[in-house]
């Protein structure tokens, strides 16, 4: 959210507007001059979607907070509003911080083409400075990444100093993308963050407690996996897909789609060898009511009697509403794949097999 | 021959008081491993299934010898396992452990990488070369000593492939999982780069999948350096973007990713690209 993002650039020294975040109007009490009244939502392309006004006085501001708040951009309800001081812009520059993958370091991406989506402006006008591990952050970088803005002296020095202190924000927050977008030069010639966006890295939580609660791009089946530690990402056909291992489970998809069927959930077990998750997996599942469900296990970590101990639990007895092609493979094979055809369900002895299986069964209930 | 683990590995386990480095501990011994030493600071002195126990790592390579440390340390310990490893002089790290923040990844790989040790992972299977070592959690049972190398971002997907190559009688000279996350400390140039050289390596199998540009920049090694024949799969054809598919670096962001693009890529440099993990036994000759 554009607001919290803007709290961790404050905290780091970072210049933001002044500002207030509200959920209903009448929180509004006073404004310090003329604000704009921006939207919080996880979206982009909020001002094409008349979700960013001007107010001038009290009243306005509540009028034009209660037009936003509610409104459905792209998807995402409004909650929240930021009313924030309005800057009289001169100039909008693009600054953000990102992991490089293939390079394995942090990188500085900049432009002086701020304002619009980086994915838009050429790439000569885009500097990619990256910050060697072993050598840290150094002063250097930011003067290097200001001196690419073309800006005068006193603004350039202002950049390098941001460049600095949105360094310190990922690093002491474990950030994993920093952006700010515009960056603003405004008419008086002070360099200030109009929009950020920060994304903590969700595997350094553990370091974070108070970013634990922030929301998520996630449909409320995916929330309630993600609170389990289960990959469970939703998608848009009939076959609820269990397996161990993101690669088997990818693979799982692919096998399915090259039979003629389509997947509607991909759940990763990982590498758990506890009944108990398998058996909340399975009633996740159970929930997104898939057509039919395909099981591939190849048991390492997993072993395959822990994985059908689990399933068997969380059907309690009952026939499920779909039928289950289950493929297990690996350690304790024998023993999972007898548990579960006691229980009714297909089984198969290959991936494509399986994947074969799944989806004649839900082309052919409709 | 075999890459990264063989003959001379001796290996010291760091985290080994654990569940899984105790488990994993026998199951590599099992294999072949010649698993010298366990680190558990406090616990020095100990055994685990006669495994000896010391308070650091530098305190096993100095009795012990170990020159690869295999590290189960959960993830907030995990960049200081793995920096004490270093700084003992060990010369090959397996990191297994997952979920490690991104910018602890970041240091610990790089510092691993300007001293010239070879560190595989984090979010890594491990290394196995059938008849000689393993060093991690790949099942025993699914190998077999022949002249194919196995480089692979998954766990589970490169059991089932070796699997299958296994079950149509061809053995492999060893098998790289380089792990799912952002940042690794070893990815598939590096180790095309060791099969390239490795002479009882005959064929090559790149197990990809969706998220950032490795396999795009693997492509290009190949074209570029690799004589030897290479089989690719690359998972996650049918992942939508935006959506992280169970690993960390498995998402199509802003366009970029796409198994598609990866695919092309490879075919583009004579890589044979299989459509199902299954079709991968077929394509090696």
């Amino acid at each position: 959210m554009e607001y919290k993002a803007k709290e961790v650039l404050r905290k780091h020294g970072v210049p933001v507007p002044d500002g207030q975040a509200v959920s209903a109007p009448d929180q509004i009490r006073s404004i310090s001059g003329p604000v704009m009244v921006k939207a919080q939502v996880l979206i982009g392309g909020r001002g094409k979607a008349g979700g960013i006004k001007p107010a001038n006085t009290v009243e306005e501001a509540k009028k034009v907070a209660s037009a936003i708040l509610g409104m459905n951009i792209r998807g995402y309800v409004t909650k929240e509003v930021l009313l924030e001081q309005r800057l009289e812009v001169a100039k909008e520059l693009y600054l953000s911080i990102t992991i490089d993958r293939s390079r394995r370091c942090l990188m500085f991406m900049a432009s002086p083409s701020g304002g619009m989506d980086i994915e838009s402006v050429s790439e000569d006008r885009i500097l990619m400075q990256p910050v060697d591990p072993l050598i840290g952050y150094q002063p250097f970088i930011g003067r290097k990444v200001a001196a690419f803005m073309g800006l005068p002296p006193d603004q350039a020095a202002q950049v390098a100093d941001i460049c600095g202190k949105l360094h310190e924000a990922v690093v002491d927050e474990d950030a994993e993308l920093a952006e700010i977008n515009p960056l603003v030069v405004t008419k008086q010639g002070k360099v200030i963050a109009s929009d950020a966006k920060i994304t903590i890295d969700s595997d350094a939580l553990f370091r974070h407690p108070e970013f634990e609660s922030l929301p998520d791009d996630l449909t409320p089946l995916e929330e309630k996996a993600k609170k389990l530690d289960i990959a469970f990402v939703q998608l848009d056909g009939n076959i609820g897909v269990i397996a161990n291992g993101a690669g088997l489970t990818m693979a799982t998809l692919d096998s399915i789609n090259m039979y003629g069927g389509k997947a509607g959930v991909f759940l990763d077990l990982g590498g758990t060898d506890d009944p108990e998750k398998v058996k909340s997996a399975m009633m996740l599942m159970k929930e997104a009511n898939p057509k039919v469900v395909l099981l591939n296990i190849f048991g390492g970590i997993t072993k395959c009697d822990t994985v059908a101990k689990g399933v068997l639990e969380a059907l309690e007895g009952k026939k499920p509403s779909f039928p289950i092609v289950a493929r297990i493979k690996g350690v304790n094979e024998e023993l999972g794949r007898s548990m579960l055809k006691d229980a009714g369900m297909i089984p198969a002895s290959g991936l494509s097999e399986a994947a074969e299986l799944a989806s004649k069964e839900s082309l052919r209930r409709v | 021959m075999a890459v990264v683990v063989d003959n001379n590995t001796k290996v010291v386990v760091q985290g080994i008081t654990g569940y899984q480095g105790t488990y994993h501990t026998l199951a590599m011994r099992e294999f072949g491993t010649k698993v010298v030493a366990g680190v558990r600071p406090g616990k020095g002195g100990e055994t685990v299934n006669d495994t000896p126990v010391f308070d650091s790592v530098a305190d096993a390579v100095r009795e012990t010898g170990a020159n690869t440390s295999c590290i189960f340390v959960p993830a907030p310990r995990c960049k200081d396992a793995a920096m004490e490893a270093l700084d003992a002089g060990v010369r090959t790290i397996v990191v297994v452990t997952e979920h490690l923040p991104v910018l602890d990844a970041i240091h610990m790989v790089s510092v691993a990488r300007s001293r010239g040790v070879t560190l595989i992972g984090p979010n890594c299977p491990g290394v196995a070369s059938p008849g000689k070592a393993k060093v991690g959690i790949l099942p025993s049972k699914i190998f077999k000593p022949g002249h194919v190398g196995v480089v692979s971002k998954s766990g589970t997907l490169t059991y089932e492939i070796v699997n299958a190559i296994t079950e149509r009688g061809i053995g492999q000279s060893t098998c790289v999982g380089i792990g799912g996350d952002r940042v690794s400390g070893t990815n598939f140039i590096d180790v095309l780069e060791l099969f390239q050289q490795d002479r009882e390596t005959k064929q090559i199998v790149l197990v990809g999948e969706i998220g950032g540009t490795a396999e795009e920049e693997a492509a290009e090694f190949i074209k570029a350096n690799v004589k030897k024949p290479v089989v690719a799969y690359i998972a996650g054809r049918t992942a939508p973007p935006g959506k992280r598919m169970g690993h960390a670096g498995a998402i199509i962001a802003r366009g970029r990713g796409t198994a598609e693009s990866k695919i092309k890529a490879l075919e583009a440099a004579g890589v044979r690209t299989a459509k199902l993990p299954t079709d991968v036994p077929e394509l090696l000759k």
